[in-house]
């Protein structure tokens, strides 16, 4: 399979209830909680596009959407 | 399709709390839908009562909210009118093997062409944390504030022994193997289940000190390993991954179907 490039994180702030998980399991260390417990992207140049963020997510509040 | 069109968007954000499992299951269901391509109304989706069977509400599908442990007796009905549904039956480990025990080993025994997935979270949410017949033993529950002395059925043995003919589990940390999983269960002609190993935070988590989410989905990645494992050898304890059963038995809707011929002729 041909290895797809991020475009951006399209993240549903209303839907993310800050459980942490996207964070945690991020094998690139892309995202973090914001103060309000919210899913923030920080360093997008890092990130692989595994979409492992959007998988686990229970609350489907984040999407990587690629090139 | 994407995601979100199989959902019903005015209802989410979802009831589920922050971190409950029962979200990823959810979203990798909707994800084997769409890679396997099938049309949403060709998808019917029956639940029953606990956080579990919510699923019913968010997913665009064909769904019914039935009543407790007994979504599989609805579906059986729904399958038999309608064969070319695809159904689809969310259960908790409450709903599928205490009320609903009875239904759930007959629908294997059967083998009628329903994927039941329970999602296992050893506890029941909703009503605040009682022992189910998943928790097992040494488990703090509501109901066992001195622990709980009960054994715990093995789902995938119990399906097994009971006739289901696809009978698989995973974690929701293996979140691409639950799609995965799905979609073989939902191709699969027969009565297919898949259990989930599904955290609960909020019940389960507090009251064995388990932990965040994250920590209880680690606890998955490490207290889990595919069949037949190296690691399984070496550890008897981890709990095996992956597809166990597999085999092509006659499916109970096509066998119906010859009675009513059969009895047309008279
Ligand atoms: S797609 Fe992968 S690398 Fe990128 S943010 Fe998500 S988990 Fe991290
Ligand atoms: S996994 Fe989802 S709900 Fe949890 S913090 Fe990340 S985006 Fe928010
Ligand atoms: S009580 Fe447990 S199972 Fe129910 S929504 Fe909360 S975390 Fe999920």
């Amino acid at each position: 399979m041909e290895k797809k490039k991020l475009k951006q994180h399209a993240i549903n702030r209303e839907w993310c209830k800050g459980c942490g998980i996207c964070v945690e399991f991020c094998p690139k260390k892309v995202i973090e909680l914001d103060r309000k417990e919210k899913v923030i992207v920080v360093y997008p140049e890092k990130c692989i596009a595994c979409k492992l963020c959007e998988l686990r997510c229970p609350d489907l509040a984040i999407e990587i959407e690629t090139e | 399709m994407a995601v979100k069109d199989y959902i019903r968007e005015r209802f989410l954000p979802h009831i589920w709390c922050p971190g409950c499992g029962h979200g990823t299951v959810m979203s990798g269901l909707i994800r084997a839908v769409e890679q396997l391509g099938i049309n949403k109304n060709d998808m019917v989706m029956v639940s029953g009562i606990g956080c579990s069977a919510r699923i019913s509400g968010y997913l665009d599908f064909h769904t019914l909210h039935t009543i407790h442990g007994r979504a599989l007796a609805f579906a059986t009905g729904v399958k038999l009118s309608k064969p070319d549904l695809n159904c689809i039956v969310p259960m908790g480990d409450g709903d599928a093997l205490a009320i609903g025990g009875n239904h759930f080993i007959h629908a294997a025994r059967r083998n009628i062409d329903i994927t039941a997935i329970v999602m296992n979270n050893r506890i029941y949410g909703m009503t605040g944390g009682q022992f189910s017949p998943l928790s097992g033993i040494g488990v703090n529950a509501t109901t066992a504030p001195y622990l709980n002395i009960d054994n715990a059925f093995d789902v995938v043995k119990l399906a097994k022994a009971a006739g289901a003919t696809f009978v698989a589990r995973t974690t929701t940390y293996h979140a691409k193997q639950i799609t995965d999983l799905i979609m073989q269960a939902i191709t699969h002609k027969g009565f297919s289940v898949v259990e989930i190993l599904s955290q609960c935070p909020t019940h389960f988590g507090r009251k064995n000190k388990e932990g965040s989410a994250v920590d209880m989905m680690k606890r998955y990645r490490e207290i889990t390993t595919p069949i037949g494992s190296k690691k399984k050898k070496e550890n008897p304890d981890l709990i095996e991954r992956g597809i166990f059963v597999q085999e092509n038995n006659p499916e109970y809707c096509i066998e119906y179907d010859k009675i009513i011929k059969k009895a047309m002729k008279g």
